[in-house]
Protein backbone atom coordinates (compact mmCIF):
# COMPACT_ATOMS: atom_id res chain seq x y z
CA UNK A 1 0.00 0.00 0.00
CA UNK A 2 3.21 2.59 0.62
CA UNK A 3 3.87 2.72 -2.50
CA UNK A 4 7.77 4.14 -2.43
CA UNK A 5 8.37 4.14 -5.82
CA UNK A 6 12.03 4.76 -5.76
CA UNK A 7 12.91 6.56 -8.72
CA UNK A 8 16.94 6.57 -9.91
CA UNK A 9 17.43 10.45 -9.34
CA UNK A 10 15.36 10.37 -5.69
CA UNK A 11 16.96 13.29 -3.83
CA UNK A 12 15.84 11.44 -0.20
CA UNK A 13 15.78 8.20 0.42
CA UNK A 14 14.36 6.86 3.75
CA UNK A 15 14.05 3.30 4.63
CA UNK A 16 13.09 1.48 7.33
CA UNK A 17 13.10 4.79 10.03
CA UNK A 18 12.88 3.81 13.65
CA UNK A 19 13.24 6.35 16.65
CA UNK A 20 11.99 5.54 20.51
CA UNK A 21 11.76 8.02 23.15
CA UNK A 22 11.25 5.58 26.11
CA UNK A 23 7.97 3.39 25.48
CA UNK A 24 7.00 5.57 22.62
CA UNK A 25 7.62 5.03 19.22
CA UNK A 26 7.95 8.45 17.49
CA UNK A 27 9.04 6.68 13.84
CA UNK A 28 8.12 2.72 13.46
CA UNK A 29 10.04 1.93 10.55
CA UNK A 30 9.02 4.90 7.60
CA UNK A 31 10.06 4.60 4.57
CA UNK A 32 9.44 6.43 1.06
CA UNK A 33 11.74 8.66 -1.16
CA UNK A 34 10.93 11.83 -2.41
CA UNK A 35 12.39 12.91 -6.19
CA UNK A 36 14.28 15.73 -7.83
CA UNK A 37 12.20 18.94 -8.19
CA UNK A 38 9.47 17.17 -5.73
CA UNK A 39 7.31 19.22 -3.67
CA UNK A 40 6.35 16.43 -0.93
CA UNK A 41 3.98 16.84 1.86
CA UNK A 42 4.12 15.01 4.95
CA UNK A 43 -0.05 15.24 6.41
CA UNK A 44 -1.09 14.52 9.85
CA UNK A 45 -1.90 15.63 13.41
CA UNK A 46 0.23 16.40 15.62
CA UNK A 47 2.46 13.41 17.69
CA UNK A 48 2.28 11.52 14.61
CA UNK A 49 6.06 11.69 14.28
CA UNK A 50 6.69 14.84 11.30
CA UNK A 51 8.80 16.98 13.35
CA UNK A 52 11.22 13.80 14.20
CA UNK A 53 11.12 12.94 10.80
CA UNK A 54 12.76 16.19 9.92
CA UNK A 55 15.28 16.45 11.96
CA UNK A 56 16.55 13.16 11.16
CA UNK A 57 16.73 14.29 7.95
CA UNK A 58 18.41 17.55 8.61
CA UNK A 59 20.78 16.19 10.08
CA UNK A 60 19.90 17.23 13.95
CA UNK A 61 18.76 14.03 15.20
CA UNK A 62 19.67 10.35 15.02
CA UNK A 63 17.72 7.61 14.27
CA UNK A 64 17.51 3.76 16.30
CA UNK A 65 17.23 2.22 13.11
CA UNK A 66 16.63 2.24 9.65
CA UNK A 67 18.46 4.72 7.66
CA UNK A 68 18.07 8.57 5.84
CA UNK A 69 20.13 9.48 2.73
CA UNK A 70 19.84 12.92 1.09
CA UNK A 71 21.48 13.25 -2.33
CA UNK A 72 23.04 10.06 -1.45
CA UNK A 73 24.81 11.47 1.71
CA UNK A 74 24.00 9.58 4.75
CA UNK A 75 22.02 11.69 7.33
CA UNK A 76 24.81 10.52 10.46
CA UNK A 77 27.75 9.86 8.67
CA UNK A 78 27.61 12.78 5.95
CA UNK A 79 26.10 15.26 8.23
CA UNK A 80 28.72 18.15 7.83
CA UNK A 81 28.39 17.56 3.88
CA UNK A 82 24.62 17.80 3.81
CA UNK A 83 24.52 20.46 5.97
CA UNK A 84 25.61 22.99 3.33
CA UNK A 85 23.05 21.78 0.73
CA UNK A 86 19.78 21.71 3.63
CA UNK A 87 17.71 24.54 4.21
CA UNK A 88 15.91 24.14 6.93
CA UNK A 89 12.92 25.92 8.64
CA UNK A 90 12.24 24.78 12.32
CA UNK A 91 8.62 24.44 13.46
CA UNK A 92 8.77 27.33 16.43
CA UNK A 93 9.77 30.54 15.12
CA UNK A 94 13.77 30.28 15.90
CA UNK A 95 14.73 33.56 14.45
CA UNK A 96 16.34 36.21 17.13
CA UNK A 97 13.23 38.28 17.93
CA UNK A 98 15.72 41.21 18.87
CA UNK A 99 17.13 41.44 16.11
CA UNK A 100 15.54 43.17 13.01
CA UNK A 101 14.69 41.91 9.62
CA UNK A 102 17.60 42.59 7.54
CA UNK A 103 20.06 41.73 10.46
CA UNK A 104 18.52 38.49 11.02
CA UNK A 105 18.97 36.94 7.07
CA UNK A 106 22.70 38.64 7.20
CA UNK A 107 23.35 36.03 10.59
CA UNK A 108 21.96 33.30 8.48
CA UNK A 109 24.23 34.36 5.05
CA UNK A 110 27.06 34.89 7.35
CA UNK A 111 27.05 31.64 8.96
CA UNK A 112 26.85 30.01 6.05
CA UNK A 113 30.18 32.37 4.72
CA UNK A 114 28.01 34.38 1.97
CA UNK A 115 26.04 37.44 2.02
CA UNK A 116 22.65 38.78 1.35
CA UNK A 117 24.05 41.05 -1.82
CA UNK A 118 25.28 37.44 -3.48
CA UNK A 119 22.40 35.03 -2.81
CA UNK A 120 19.86 38.24 -3.80
CA UNK A 121 18.67 36.53 -6.85
CA UNK A 122 17.65 33.24 -5.03
CA UNK A 123 15.59 35.06 -2.10
CA UNK A 124 14.06 38.33 -4.10
CA UNK A 125 10.82 36.58 -4.56
CA UNK A 126 10.26 36.85 -1.10
CA UNK A 127 12.66 39.16 0.18
CA UNK A 128 10.77 41.62 -1.94
CA UNK A 129 8.05 41.48 0.23
CA UNK A 130 10.32 42.26 3.50
CA UNK A 131 12.16 44.89 2.25
CA UNK A 132 9.75 47.56 3.37
CA UNK A 133 10.06 46.44 6.81
CA UNK A 134 13.42 45.57 6.36
CA UNK A 135 14.48 47.36 9.73
CA UNK A 136 11.65 45.97 12.03
CA UNK A 137 12.57 43.70 14.78
CA UNK A 138 11.48 40.07 13.67
CA UNK A 139 9.57 39.78 17.07
CA UNK A 140 7.20 43.08 15.66
CA UNK A 141 6.34 41.02 12.55
CA UNK A 142 3.12 39.54 11.88
CA UNK A 143 2.54 35.63 11.73
CA UNK A 144 2.63 35.39 8.06
CA UNK A 145 5.42 37.68 7.64
CA UNK A 146 7.65 36.14 10.18
CA UNK A 147 7.10 32.79 8.42
CA UNK A 148 8.27 34.92 4.90
CA UNK A 149 11.44 35.70 6.44
CA UNK A 150 12.14 32.49 8.29
CA UNK A 151 11.92 31.02 4.79
CA UNK A 152 14.57 33.53 3.35
CA UNK A 153 16.93 32.64 5.91
CA UNK A 154 16.39 28.73 5.38
CA UNK A 155 17.20 30.22 1.65
CA UNK A 156 19.75 32.48 2.11
CA UNK A 157 22.52 29.89 1.52
CA UNK A 158 21.15 28.45 -1.94
CA UNK A 159 20.81 25.17 -0.63
CA UNK A 160 19.30 22.16 -2.59
CA UNK A 161 16.52 21.16 -0.79
CA UNK A 162 14.29 22.83 1.47
CA UNK A 163 12.65 20.94 4.80
CA UNK A 164 10.06 23.07 5.89
CA UNK A 165 8.36 21.73 9.49
CA UNK A 166 4.43 23.27 9.69
CA UNK A 167 5.42 26.33 8.09
CA UNK A 168 1.49 27.21 8.24
CA UNK A 169 0.24 25.97 11.35
CA UNK A 170 -1.49 28.71 13.44
CA UNK A 171 -1.26 30.71 10.41
CA UNK A 172 -4.74 32.33 8.65
CA UNK A 173 -6.31 30.83 5.79
CA UNK A 174 -5.05 33.86 3.57
CA UNK A 175 -1.50 33.93 4.73
CA UNK A 176 -1.11 29.65 4.36
CA UNK A 177 -2.64 30.44 0.73
CA UNK A 178 0.07 33.10 0.15
CA UNK A 179 2.84 30.79 1.53
CA UNK A 180 2.07 27.72 -0.47
CA UNK A 181 1.69 30.27 -3.54
CA UNK A 182 5.69 31.39 -2.50
CA UNK A 183 6.42 27.50 -2.12
CA UNK A 184 4.87 26.93 -6.12
CA UNK A 185 7.13 29.87 -6.72
CA UNK A 186 10.45 28.11 -5.42
CA UNK A 187 8.97 25.10 -6.85
CA UNK A 188 9.64 26.48 -10.40
CA UNK A 189 13.12 27.10 -10.01
CA UNK A 190 13.32 23.12 -9.60
CA UNK A 191 14.01 23.27 -5.78
CA UNK A 192 12.83 19.88 -4.14
CA UNK A 193 11.09 20.75 -0.71
CA UNK A 194 9.33 18.62 1.88
CA UNK A 195 6.70 20.26 3.72
CA UNK A 196 4.72 19.04 6.40
CA UNK A 197 1.16 20.44 7.62
CA UNK A 198 -1.50 19.68 9.98
CA UNK A 199 -4.12 20.95 7.67
CA UNK A 200 -5.57 17.99 4.78
CA UNK A 201 -6.96 20.89 2.80
CA UNK A 202 -2.65 21.66 1.97
CA UNK A 203 -2.50 18.38 0.38
CA UNK A 204 -3.44 19.30 -3.12
CA UNK A 205 -0.78 21.61 -3.44
CA UNK A 206 1.57 19.01 -3.29
CA UNK A 207 3.41 16.44 -5.97
CA UNK A 208 2.83 13.52 -3.87
CA UNK A 209 1.85 13.42 -0.15
CA UNK A 210 2.55 10.71 2.92
CA UNK A 211 -0.04 10.48 5.42
CA UNK A 212 1.50 9.99 8.85
CA UNK A 213 -0.34 8.52 11.75
CA UNK A 214 1.55 7.79 15.32
CA UNK A 215 4.68 7.34 13.86
CA UNK A 216 3.43 5.64 10.58
CA UNK A 217 2.89 6.30 6.63
CA UNK A 218 -0.75 5.61 6.20
CA UNK A 219 -0.50 5.98 2.00
CA UNK A 220 2.28 7.68 -0.10
CA UNK A 221 0.90 8.54 -3.42
CA UNK A 222 -0.34 11.42 -5.25
CA UNK A 223 -3.10 13.64 -3.74
CA UNK A 224 -5.43 12.37 -6.40
CA UNK A 225 -4.55 9.01 -6.59
CA UNK A 226 -5.22 8.41 -2.60
CA UNK A 227 -8.33 10.29 -2.89
CA UNK A 228 -9.56 7.69 -5.94
CA UNK A 229 -8.66 4.81 -3.99
CA UNK A 230 -11.11 5.40 -1.44
CA UNK A 231 -13.19 1.88 -1.12
CA UNK A 232 -16.39 3.10 -1.20
CA UNK A 233 -18.98 5.53 -2.76
CA UNK A 234 -19.42 8.75 -0.66
CA UNK A 235 -22.54 10.60 0.11
CA UNK A 236 -23.16 14.68 1.16
CA UNK A 237 -26.13 14.13 3.18
CA UNK A 238 -27.72 18.13 4.01
CA UNK A 239 -30.61 18.68 6.58
CA UNK A 240 -31.65 21.83 8.53
CA UNK A 241 -30.72 19.89 11.67
CA UNK A 242 -27.12 18.74 10.47
CA UNK A 243 -26.60 17.38 14.43
CA UNK A 244 -30.14 15.16 14.11
CA UNK A 245 -29.22 13.98 10.86
CA UNK A 246 -25.71 13.04 12.18
CA UNK A 247 -27.43 11.00 15.42
CA UNK A 248 -29.91 9.60 13.24
CA UNK A 249 -27.43 8.45 10.79
CA UNK A 250 -25.03 6.64 13.95
CA UNK A 251 -28.06 5.06 14.48
CA UNK A 252 -29.15 3.48 10.89
CA UNK A 253 -28.28 -0.42 10.65
CA UNK A 254 -25.62 -0.13 7.22
CA UNK A 255 -23.65 3.57 8.01
CA UNK A 256 -20.10 2.56 7.62
CA UNK A 257 -19.01 5.79 8.64
CA UNK A 258 -20.32 9.46 8.74
CA UNK A 259 -18.60 12.63 9.60
CA UNK A 260 -19.47 16.10 9.46
CA UNK A 261 -18.06 18.10 6.66
CA UNK A 262 -18.49 21.83 6.31
CA UNK A 263 -22.08 22.68 5.59
CA UNK A 264 -22.37 19.00 5.32
CA UNK A 265 -21.96 15.02 6.48
CA UNK A 266 -20.04 12.68 5.04
CA UNK A 267 -21.44 9.06 4.65
CA UNK A 268 -20.58 6.03 3.98
CA UNK A 269 -22.91 2.74 3.42
CA UNK A 270 -21.20 -0.57 5.24
CA UNK A 271 -22.17 -2.54 1.58
CA UNK A 272 -19.68 -1.35 -0.29
CA UNK A 273 -21.00 -3.19 -3.83
CA UNK A 274 -24.64 -2.04 -3.66
CA UNK A 275 -25.64 -0.08 -6.40
CA UNK A 276 -24.89 3.85 -5.46
CA UNK A 277 -28.44 4.59 -6.19
CA UNK A 278 -29.92 2.26 -3.87
CA UNK A 279 -27.51 3.37 -1.13
CA UNK A 280 -28.55 6.82 -2.04
CA UNK A 281 -32.51 6.01 -1.95
CA UNK A 282 -32.57 3.71 1.23
CA UNK A 283 -30.27 6.41 3.76
CA UNK A 284 -32.84 8.93 2.62
CA UNK A 285 -35.64 6.93 3.25
CA UNK A 286 -33.91 5.86 6.93
CA UNK A 287 -33.72 9.32 7.49
CA UNK A 288 -37.07 10.24 6.99
CA UNK A 289 -38.30 7.53 8.91
CA UNK A 290 -36.01 8.69 11.96
CA UNK A 291 -37.96 12.15 11.54
CA UNK A 292 -35.44 14.04 9.55
CA UNK A 293 -37.41 16.79 7.64
CA UNK A 294 -35.57 18.13 4.38
CA UNK A 295 -33.13 16.16 4.19
CA UNK A 296 -31.07 15.17 0.85
CA UNK A 297 -28.77 12.20 -0.11
CA UNK A 298 -26.54 12.98 -3.14
CA UNK A 299 -23.57 11.27 -4.63
CA UNK A 300 -19.95 13.54 -3.32
CA UNK A 301 -16.36 13.63 -3.57
CA UNK A 302 -13.74 12.10 -1.30
CA UNK A 303 -11.45 14.75 -0.03
CA UNK A 304 -7.88 13.62 1.36
CA UNK A 305 -9.39 13.91 4.89
CA UNK A 306 -12.01 11.51 4.27
CA UNK A 307 -9.41 9.58 3.30
CA UNK A 308 -7.50 10.19 6.24
CA UNK A 309 -10.12 8.80 8.71
CA UNK A 310 -10.51 5.74 6.94
CA UNK A 311 -6.73 4.67 6.86
CA UNK A 312 -6.20 6.16 10.20
CA UNK A 313 -8.63 3.51 12.25
CA UNK A 314 -9.83 4.65 15.44
CA UNK A 315 -8.12 7.94 17.10
CA UNK A 316 -5.94 8.10 19.62
CA UNK A 317 -6.62 5.81 22.77
CA UNK A 318 -6.21 6.23 26.41
CA UNK A 319 -4.00 4.75 28.08
CA UNK A 320 -4.99 1.60 29.69
CA UNK A 321 -4.38 2.63 33.48
CA UNK A 322 -1.67 5.09 35.15
CA UNK A 323 1.88 4.05 34.28
CA UNK A 324 0.81 1.35 32.40
CA UNK A 325 0.72 2.53 28.83
CA UNK A 326 -0.97 0.85 26.01
CA UNK A 327 2.00 0.28 23.42
CA UNK B 1 -36.41 39.51 20.86
CA UNK B 2 -36.84 39.54 24.40
CA UNK B 3 -34.16 37.65 26.16
CA UNK B 4 -30.91 39.17 26.56
CA UNK B 5 -27.98 38.23 24.59
CA UNK B 6 -25.31 36.17 26.36
CA UNK B 7 -22.94 38.87 24.82
CA UNK B 8 -23.44 42.23 23.65
CA UNK B 9 -20.85 44.27 21.80
CA UNK B 10 -21.48 48.77 21.38
CA UNK B 11 -18.84 50.16 19.32
CA UNK B 12 -16.85 48.15 21.52
CA UNK B 13 -13.19 49.92 20.63
CA UNK B 14 -9.50 49.14 21.92
CA UNK B 15 -6.47 51.26 20.74
CA UNK B 16 -2.74 50.79 21.66
CA UNK B 17 -0.87 53.96 21.15
CA UNK B 18 -2.03 54.97 16.90
CA UNK B 19 -2.91 51.14 16.72
CA UNK B 20 -6.69 50.59 16.32
CA UNK B 21 -6.87 46.76 17.19
CA UNK B 22 -10.76 46.62 17.56
CA UNK B 23 -12.33 49.41 15.56
CA UNK B 24 -16.24 49.99 16.86
CA UNK B 25 -17.16 46.60 16.43
CA UNK B 26 -21.31 46.04 17.65
CA UNK B 27 -22.55 42.37 17.74
CA UNK B 28 -24.87 40.20 19.44
CA UNK B 29 -24.73 36.45 20.20
CA UNK B 30 -28.27 34.82 21.60
CA UNK B 31 -27.85 32.21 25.14
CA UNK B 32 -27.64 28.41 23.16
CA UNK B 33 -25.94 30.21 19.78
CA UNK B 34 -22.24 28.53 18.67
CA UNK B 35 -21.16 31.46 17.18
CA UNK B 36 -17.54 31.16 15.06
CA UNK B 37 -15.43 34.15 16.10
CA UNK B 38 -13.24 34.46 12.45
CA UNK B 39 -10.32 36.95 11.31
CA UNK B 40 -6.84 36.89 10.04
CA UNK B 41 -3.95 36.97 12.45
CA UNK B 42 -3.61 40.37 13.51
CA UNK B 43 -7.07 41.41 12.63
CA UNK B 44 -8.11 41.96 15.98
CA UNK B 45 -10.00 38.61 17.60
CA UNK B 46 -7.66 38.01 20.72
CA UNK B 47 -8.22 42.04 21.41
CA UNK B 48 -11.69 41.81 21.15
CA UNK B 49 -12.02 37.85 23.21
CA UNK B 50 -9.79 39.62 26.01
CA UNK B 51 -11.93 42.75 26.62
CA UNK B 52 -14.98 40.20 26.46
CA UNK B 53 -13.17 38.34 29.10
CA UNK B 54 -12.65 41.12 31.45
CA UNK B 55 -8.76 40.91 31.03
CA UNK B 56 -8.24 44.04 29.03
CA UNK B 57 -10.47 47.54 29.37
CA UNK B 58 -11.90 48.99 26.54
CA UNK B 59 -10.66 52.26 25.18
CA UNK B 60 -14.12 53.36 24.35
CA UNK B 61 -17.78 51.42 23.67
CA UNK B 62 -19.30 48.92 26.29
CA UNK B 63 -20.52 44.96 26.09
CA UNK B 64 -22.33 42.98 28.23
CA UNK B 65 -21.06 39.30 28.73
CA UNK B 66 -24.26 36.66 30.33
CA UNK B 67 -25.98 40.28 31.79
CA UNK B 68 -22.95 41.61 33.57
CA UNK B 69 -20.87 44.83 31.90
CA UNK B 70 -17.29 44.51 31.31
CA UNK B 71 -16.24 47.27 31.89
CA UNK B 72 -17.96 47.75 35.99
CA UNK B 73 -19.03 44.36 36.77
CA UNK B 74 -15.32 42.54 35.67
CA UNK B 75 -15.44 40.32 38.37
CA UNK B 76 -19.38 38.83 37.52
CA UNK B 77 -17.93 38.50 34.14
CA UNK B 78 -15.04 36.08 34.97
CA UNK B 79 -17.67 34.13 37.03
CA UNK B 80 -19.77 33.50 34.61
CA UNK B 81 -17.80 32.68 31.70
CA UNK B 82 -15.44 30.09 30.50
CA UNK B 83 -11.92 29.63 28.56
CA UNK B 84 -10.01 27.27 26.57
CA UNK B 85 -7.11 28.22 24.81
CA UNK B 86 -5.15 25.70 22.76
CA UNK B 87 -1.69 27.38 24.12
CA UNK B 88 -2.67 26.82 27.71
CA UNK B 89 -5.56 24.68 29.31
CA UNK B 90 -4.67 22.65 31.96
CA UNK B 91 -1.41 22.06 34.17
CA UNK B 92 0.73 19.09 32.68
CA UNK B 93 2.48 18.04 36.11
CA UNK B 94 -0.86 17.39 37.51
CA UNK B 95 -3.03 14.67 37.00
CA UNK B 96 -6.23 14.79 35.37
CA UNK B 97 -8.61 14.71 38.74
CA UNK B 98 -6.44 17.23 40.41
CA UNK B 99 -6.64 19.13 37.64
CA UNK B 100 -10.55 19.16 38.16
CA UNK B 101 -10.01 19.29 41.56
CA UNK B 102 -8.40 22.66 40.83
CA UNK B 103 -10.16 24.51 38.55
CA UNK B 104 -13.28 23.48 40.72
CA UNK B 105 -11.34 24.95 43.57
CA UNK B 106 -10.99 28.44 42.13
CA UNK B 107 -14.47 28.68 41.35
CA UNK B 108 -15.35 27.88 45.01
CA UNK B 109 -17.25 25.21 44.56
CA UNK B 110 -18.04 23.00 47.08
CA UNK B 111 -16.31 19.61 47.86
CA UNK B 112 -18.90 17.70 47.37
CA UNK B 113 -20.17 19.72 43.79
CA UNK B 114 -16.62 18.82 42.80
CA UNK B 115 -17.25 15.21 43.26
CA UNK B 116 -20.24 15.20 41.81
CA UNK B 117 -18.97 17.04 38.56
CA UNK B 118 -15.58 15.05 38.31
CA UNK B 119 -17.45 11.59 38.28
CA UNK B 120 -19.62 13.21 35.36
CA UNK B 121 -16.58 14.57 33.30
CA UNK B 122 -14.95 11.33 33.97
CA UNK B 123 -17.71 9.18 32.46
CA UNK B 124 -18.65 11.15 29.39
CA UNK B 125 -15.00 11.30 28.26
CA UNK B 126 -14.30 7.73 29.02
CA UNK B 127 -11.60 8.81 31.12
CA UNK B 128 -12.27 6.79 34.56
CA UNK B 129 -9.20 5.02 34.39
CA UNK B 130 -7.15 7.85 33.68
CA UNK B 131 -8.05 10.37 36.54
CA UNK B 132 -4.90 9.59 38.20
CA UNK B 133 -2.45 9.55 35.33
CA UNK B 134 -1.05 13.22 34.55
CA UNK B 135 -2.04 15.54 31.79
CA UNK B 136 1.43 15.13 30.64
CA UNK B 137 0.97 11.61 29.30
CA UNK B 138 -2.76 12.10 27.93
CA UNK B 139 -2.99 12.45 24.11
CA UNK B 140 -3.61 15.43 22.31
CA UNK B 141 -7.21 15.17 21.39
CA UNK B 142 -7.91 13.79 25.18
CA UNK B 143 -6.78 16.72 27.12
CA UNK B 144 -8.15 19.29 24.76
CA UNK B 145 -11.84 17.08 25.55
CA UNK B 146 -10.78 17.20 29.21
CA UNK B 147 -9.24 20.94 29.34
CA UNK B 148 -12.75 22.08 27.42
CA UNK B 149 -15.28 19.94 29.74
CA UNK B 150 -12.54 21.26 32.86
CA UNK B 151 -13.50 25.13 31.44
CA UNK B 152 -17.45 24.16 31.75
CA UNK B 153 -16.81 22.59 35.56
CA UNK B 154 -18.39 26.05 37.03
CA UNK B 155 -21.44 26.18 34.26
CA UNK B 156 -20.53 29.06 32.95
CA UNK B 157 -23.30 30.74 30.68
CA UNK B 158 -20.77 31.91 28.09
CA UNK B 159 -17.63 29.99 27.19
CA UNK B 160 -14.58 31.21 24.85
CA UNK B 161 -13.01 28.63 22.86
CA UNK B 162 -9.68 30.01 21.52
CA UNK B 163 -8.54 27.41 18.49
CA UNK B 164 -9.48 24.72 20.64
CA UNK B 165 -8.92 22.22 17.51
CA UNK B 166 -5.34 22.71 16.79
CA UNK B 167 -3.65 19.96 15.39
CA UNK B 168 -6.05 16.81 16.69
CA UNK B 169 -6.21 14.32 14.62
CA UNK B 170 -9.62 14.46 11.88
CA UNK B 171 -11.48 12.02 13.93
CA UNK B 172 -11.15 13.72 17.42
CA UNK B 173 -11.47 16.91 15.52
CA UNK B 174 -14.94 16.30 14.90
CA UNK B 175 -15.97 14.52 18.70
CA UNK B 176 -14.73 17.78 19.62
CA UNK B 177 -17.42 19.56 17.49
CA UNK B 178 -19.98 17.41 19.19
CA UNK B 179 -19.26 17.90 22.84
CA UNK B 180 -19.75 21.68 21.56
CA UNK B 181 -22.65 20.66 20.21
CA UNK B 182 -24.12 19.02 22.96
CA UNK B 183 -22.99 21.73 25.44
CA UNK B 184 -24.99 24.71 23.21
CA UNK B 185 -27.82 22.53 23.37
CA UNK B 186 -27.79 22.76 27.13
CA UNK B 187 -28.06 26.69 27.01
CA UNK B 188 -24.61 27.30 27.26
CA UNK B 189 -23.38 29.94 24.61
CA UNK B 190 -20.01 29.22 22.84
CA UNK B 191 -18.28 31.63 21.14
CA UNK B 192 -15.41 29.75 19.13
CA UNK B 193 -12.51 31.12 17.24
CA UNK B 194 -10.51 28.43 14.67
CA UNK B 195 -8.10 28.34 11.38
CA UNK B 196 -9.89 25.16 9.77
CA UNK B 197 -12.60 26.72 7.56
CA UNK B 198 -15.00 23.89 7.73
CA UNK B 199 -15.04 24.65 10.82
CA UNK B 200 -16.62 27.82 10.56
CA UNK B 201 -19.43 25.82 8.62
CA UNK B 202 -20.58 23.87 11.42
CA UNK B 203 -21.28 27.50 13.77
CA UNK B 204 -25.05 28.69 13.79
CA UNK B 205 -23.70 32.28 13.04
CA UNK B 206 -20.13 33.65 12.21
CA UNK B 207 -18.52 36.96 12.07
CA UNK B 208 -15.34 37.75 10.07
CA UNK B 209 -13.00 40.45 11.62
CA UNK B 210 -10.86 42.33 9.01
CA UNK B 211 -8.80 45.07 10.61
CA UNK B 212 -10.31 45.33 13.61
CA UNK B 213 -13.72 45.87 11.89
CA UNK B 214 -16.62 42.86 11.71
CA UNK B 215 -16.51 42.56 7.88
CA UNK B 216 -19.34 39.84 7.44
CA UNK B 217 -21.56 38.37 10.20
CA UNK B 218 -24.75 36.00 9.82
CA UNK B 219 -25.15 32.50 9.21
CA UNK B 220 -23.19 30.31 7.20
CA UNK B 221 -25.68 29.87 4.39
CA UNK B 222 -26.74 33.36 4.42
CA UNK B 223 -22.72 34.78 3.76
CA UNK B 224 -22.45 32.59 1.34
CA UNK B 225 -25.06 33.02 -0.32
CA UNK B 226 -25.33 37.10 -0.49
CA UNK B 227 -21.70 36.93 -1.52
CA UNK B 228 -22.17 34.17 -4.33
CA UNK B 229 -19.54 32.03 -3.03
CA UNK B 230 -19.27 28.05 -2.57
CA UNK B 231 -17.90 28.09 1.17
CA UNK B 232 -16.46 29.90 3.80
CA UNK B 233 -13.26 29.57 2.94
CA UNK B 234 -13.69 31.48 -0.01
CA UNK B 235 -15.58 34.41 1.45
CA UNK B 236 -12.90 34.71 4.38
CA UNK B 237 -9.92 34.72 1.62
CA UNK B 238 -11.68 37.25 -0.48
CA UNK B 239 -12.52 39.62 2.45
CA UNK B 240 -9.30 39.56 4.53
CA UNK B 241 -7.07 39.28 1.23
CA UNK B 242 -6.24 42.97 1.11
CA UNK B 243 -5.89 43.55 5.15
CA UNK B 244 -3.52 40.37 5.32
CA UNK B 245 -1.02 41.60 2.59
CA UNK B 246 0.13 44.69 5.28
CA UNK B 247 2.41 43.54 7.57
Amino acid sequence: MTHTGVAANADVVIEGLVKRFGTTSALDGVSFSVGRGELFGVIGPDGGGKTTLFRILVTLMVPDGGSARVFGLDVVRDLWALRQRIGYMAGRFSLYPDLSVEENLRFFASVFGTTIAEQYEQIAPIYSQLEPFKARRAAALSGGMKQKLALCCALVHRPDILVLDEPTTGVDAVSRREFWDLLATLKATGLTMLVSTPYMDEADRCDRVALMQRGRLLAVDQPAAITRSFDRPLFDVRAPDRYRALLALRGYAHTHSVFPFGETLHFTDDRADLDPARIQQEAAAALERAGIAGATVTPGTVTIEDSFMARMGAPEAMPEAPGGRAA
Amino acid sequence: MTTTPAIAARELTRTFGDFVAVDHISFDVQPGEVFGFLGANGAGKTTAIRMLTGLLAPTSGSATVAGYDISREGEDVKRSIGYMSQKFSLYEDLTVSENIRLYGGIYDLSSGEIADRMRRILTRLGLEHAARSLVRDIPLGWKQKLAFSVALLHEPRVVFLDEPTSGVDPITRRQFWELIYETARGGTTVLVTTHYMDEAEYCDRISIMVAGRIAAIGTPAELKANAGVASIDELFVRLARPAASVA
